[in-house]
């Protein structure tokens, strides 16, 4: 016994020990946000994930910025003219702009940095999103050296980018990191070891400390930066949080200011008590089942998509499986997306019994009955809610049209593979995440030619649509043609959207400056703290 | 001391043996360290694999690790761009350790008191009380007490931190030590409860309380070295386990340790990452094995000829 009690003791005065020792846990010009995944990198034209692009955001600033309604707005550069019919852009920077070690921002700043993001030995995940600017494909493909980029600096304060075509997105391009600008010193003095501690030099409201991988990273604010009067909050904390159950927790403890995201099964309870710090708003991503279109039983067989597609009871899963955290999706551009004109199918608005007697016969078309049923395989990256729609799914085609389907559940690299190879894959678990506010990040993934196109889908009339669109100037024509070719995707079922994303995060009362947006990008600059 | 030398020279067999067997293991499984959701231009896949030259025969990458290996590079991690292997294990294995360490002496502790104090009366209420403890400390795994422990003492009570790692706050490491020791230590009062009572049923026992030694000299002098020999010999891996993080604690603690980067580089096909982490796990067991050998031989004189 007397061991125990010694024991016990030894626990309690480590416990005491380490209250007395505590240091303050964030002080009040500290924010400290839950960032999701450790960032791979803090490279802006390497990195890829959401967590290393908020980083990103707040380190570095493009030509343009986003505001914090969403709108697109002059960042490093403080206006432009477009010429040539919408083919010329021309940037004038703010002679005023400075990057953390005050070195003051300059046009071959922003030419070194587009250069490299389409230079292949970077490897950018992101160069297909540049690939309106001149060349850039062709650099990408290593036919042409980067220096043929149609990116100029006539002098140095302007900015001259030339595109293949008129390209309406391009200022929301301007504003992703793969267009952010670097520090040229940097980048000759440490190569692509630059983006680190005491080497990283960005240009945006806040300057790298230090980071500790996997621990935290730390930002200050850049005294140097054009419109640093305006920046309330000295010092950011991003923790990596990949635990969402562990996050929530970390949140209740008063350890973080907001969150990466909500853990679902929780939704219910935080909407009884946390209901004034939760802020849901529509998120430009959709969750979607692709078929595999080069192989049976989907190849050819229009029917069948169509028929799986309209016996999926969106809105129970959304209420059920998703604790409302999510929109059901019947289309595929989420709604809100600039120049989009929401497009439906006929049968949306149908009730539900109508819905599963159309779905039926569409079975029976394609050649299925309970004599003889379908079998089919759905494959998804393991995660528990990637798996509770995958049985909620499979119980509803099993129930309306008598579909037996086996699940399988693929670790993450193990599941890309297999999609993209498109050998074993049948039917499989997708997301998309827009790159910037614009239809065109979702239409263009499905083009035949496009590396995110992982069904197989090759379609003529849908490919054309879009290669009309991407040479219209015209943002009305060029919306009808974007629509066009949606419905297109409607029509012929390639994919089955399940749901449309919500941005969802836990944000304490002292933080202020908070709006919700179609992005999801909040800049630390435009927030600040009670005291 | 050369025998302790010899000793752990003859790890380095072991030691390539591992390093060749996960090498080519960690090939054979399908994806890449650039498969990623968002798909790479195929041009831009082929640049960073030449970077990384992974476009090299698998036999020449085999060589070429193994001869930077010898100069004592670990090489460049495939998923943190611009970090080397060895900056990455020299940030994580002082939180490891410091969390392991601490673990570890809070399991002994625990797990021998624990152990000595139920052996003594077999079937007596102590005994029965912690080696019910003990089932439970071993039956209910890390990822549940962990998130109690976050529960009551900082969401609930708000005296310790929820998760986070700040160097120097002892604070963010007593729950996680806590959730890592109470598995360990319950396996140790188990292992140290029947070695202890198979050893007072000793012939040289019965023989010592024959002559009338007091209990306590009976059980700290003449029963207590040899029954801690079984604990002894599981304390070499259970610290090289410690030692070099658990996933899931540090997962749900939020710690930057090396079990995570194990994971996580195994998931991200970060080959040298993983190839550097395995290693070290391996020279950490060949290490703490031969410790251990030695504490053997201090306690057991019939295995110092061996």
């Amino acid at each position: 016994m007397r061991g125990a009690v010694l024991a016990s003791s030894i626990l309690l005065g480590m416990v005491a020990l380490a209250a007395a020792a505590e240091p303050a846990r964030g002080d009040a010009s500290t924010l400290r946000i839950g960032n999701g995944q450790e960032p791979e990198t803090l490279d802006p034209h390497r990195g890829e994930g959401v967590s290393a692009l908020n980083l990103l955001r707040d380190l570095y600033e493009g030509l343009t910025t986003v505001a914090p309604d969403g709108r697109i707005v002059p960042g490093a550069a403080k206006g432009w003219e477009v010429g040539d019919g919408g083919r010329v852009y021309t940037f004038h920077l703010r002679p005023e702009a400075r990057w953390c070690n005050g070195d003051p921002v300059r046009a071959h700043d922003f030419v070194a940095g587009l250069r490299r993001s389409v230079d292949p030995a970077t490897g950018s995940s992101f160069v297909g999103i540049l690939a309106p600017i001149t060349n850039a494909s062709d650099i990408s493909a290593g036919r042409l050296p980067v220096t043929a980029l149609g990116v100029s600096a006539p002098d140095p304060l302007t900015v001259r980018i030339r595109l293949s075509a008129a390209t309406p997105q391009m200022l929301g391009v301007l504003a992703h990191p793969s267009s952010f600008p670097v520090h040229v010193p940097s980048l000759q003095r440490w190569g692509d070891a630059f983006a680190r501690p005491q080497r990283l030099i960005s240009n945006g409201a806040y300057c790298l400390q230090d980071w500790v991988v996997q621990s935290r990273v730390s930002l200050v604010r850049n005294r140097h930066y054009w419109d640093d009067r305006h920046t309330a909050i000295d010092r950011v904390d991003y923790f990596p949080t990949e635990d969402v159950n562990s996050e929530f927790k970390r949140y209740r403890a008063g350890e973080l200011d907001i969150t990466f995201q909500v853990p679902l099964v929780q939704a219910p309870w935080i909407r009884r008590h946390l209901a004034d710090q939760l802020r849901i708003a529509t998120y430009q991503g959709v969750y979607y089942y692709g078929f595999n279109l080069t192989r049976p039983p989907f190849k050819g067989n229009r029917a069948l998509r169509m028929a799986l597609a309209m016996a999926i009871d969106r809105e129970l899963i959304v209420d059920k499986v998703m604790n409302g955290l999510a929109q059901p999706a019947y289309a595929w551009v989420p709604p809100g997306t600039a120049g989009h004109r929401p497009q439906m199918p006929g049968w949306a608005g149908w009730s539900p019994s109508r819905r599963l007697a159309e779905a039926r016969r569409l079975y029976a078309e394609a050649g299925y009955s309970d004599a003889n049923p379908l079998t089919v395989e759905l494959r998804y990256n393991t995660h528990e809610d990637h798996k509770r729609i995958a049985v909620v799914i499979a119980a509803m085609w099993k129930q309306a049209l008598g579909v037996n389907t086996r699940l399988y559940n693929e670790e993450t690299k193990v599941f890309l593979n297999n999609r993209r190879q498109r050998r074993l894959t049948q039917l499989f678990r997708a997301s998309w995440i827009g790159d910037y506010n614009d239809v065109s990040s979702f239409t263009d993934i499905l083009q035949s030619a496009h590396g995110q196109n992982d069904t197989g889908w090759s379609d003529d009339r849908y490919d054309a649509l879009l290669a009309r669109a991407a040479t219209t100037s015209d943002a009305s024509i060029r919306s009808g043609l974007l629509a066009d070719a949606e419905a297109r995707i409607l029509s012929e079922w390639p994919v089955i959207p399940i749901y449309w994303y919500v941005s969802k995060h836990l944000v304490k009362p002292r933080v202020h400056g908070w709006q919700d947006n179609l992005l999801d990008y909040h800049y630390s600059k435009d927030l600040s703290l009670a005291r | 001391m050369l025998l302790a030398i010899r000793r752990l020279l003859q790890g380095l067999p072991t030691l390539l043996v591992l390093v060749t067997l996960v090498f080519f293991m960690m090939r054979l499984a399908p994806g890449g360290p650039f498969d990623r959701d968002r798909a790479l231009l195929p041009e831009v896949e082929a640049a960073l694999q030449a970077q990384y030259q992974l476009d090299q025969p698998l036999w020449r990458q085999y060589l070429g690790y193994l001869q930077d290996l010898a100069r004592g590079d670990l090489g460049p991690s495939l998923q943190y761009s611009g970090y080397r292997v060895s900056e990455l294990i020299a940030q994580a294995l002082p939180v490891s350790l410091q969390l392991g360490t601490g673990a570890l002496l809070l399991a002994v502790l625990l797990g021998v008191t624990g152990g000595l104090l139920a052996a003594r009366h077999p079937g007596g209420m102590t005994d029965r009380a912690l080696m019910t403890l003990a089932a439970s400390g071993l039956a209910i795994p890390n990822y549940v007490v962990a998130p109690l422990l976050i529960l009551l003492f900082a969401v609930t009570l708000g005296w310790l931190p929820a998760g986070g790692w700040r160097p120097g706050a002892l604070a963010d490491a007593v729950l996680p030590i806590v959730a890592l020791a109470l598995p360990q230590a319950a396996y140790l009062a188990r292992l140290m409860r029947s070695s202890l009572a198979e050893v007072l049923q000793m012939p040289y026992i019965r023989a010592a309380r024959a002559r009338g030694l007091p209990e306590h000299r009976v059980l700290w002098v003449h029963a207590l070295k040899p029954a801690l020999l079984p604990v002894l010999s599981d304390l070499g891996p259970a610290a090289a386990g410690l030692l070099t993080g658990s996933v899931v604690v540090e997962q749900i603690f939020n710690l930057p340790g090396l079990g995570r980067y194990f994971v996580q580089a195994a998931l991200n096909r970060d080959y040298t990452l993983v190839l550097g982490v395995v290693l070290l796990y391996g020279a950490l067991i060949v290490l703490f094995n031969f410790v251990v050998d030695l504490l053997y031989s201090r306690l057991d004189p019939r295995t110092r000829a061996a």
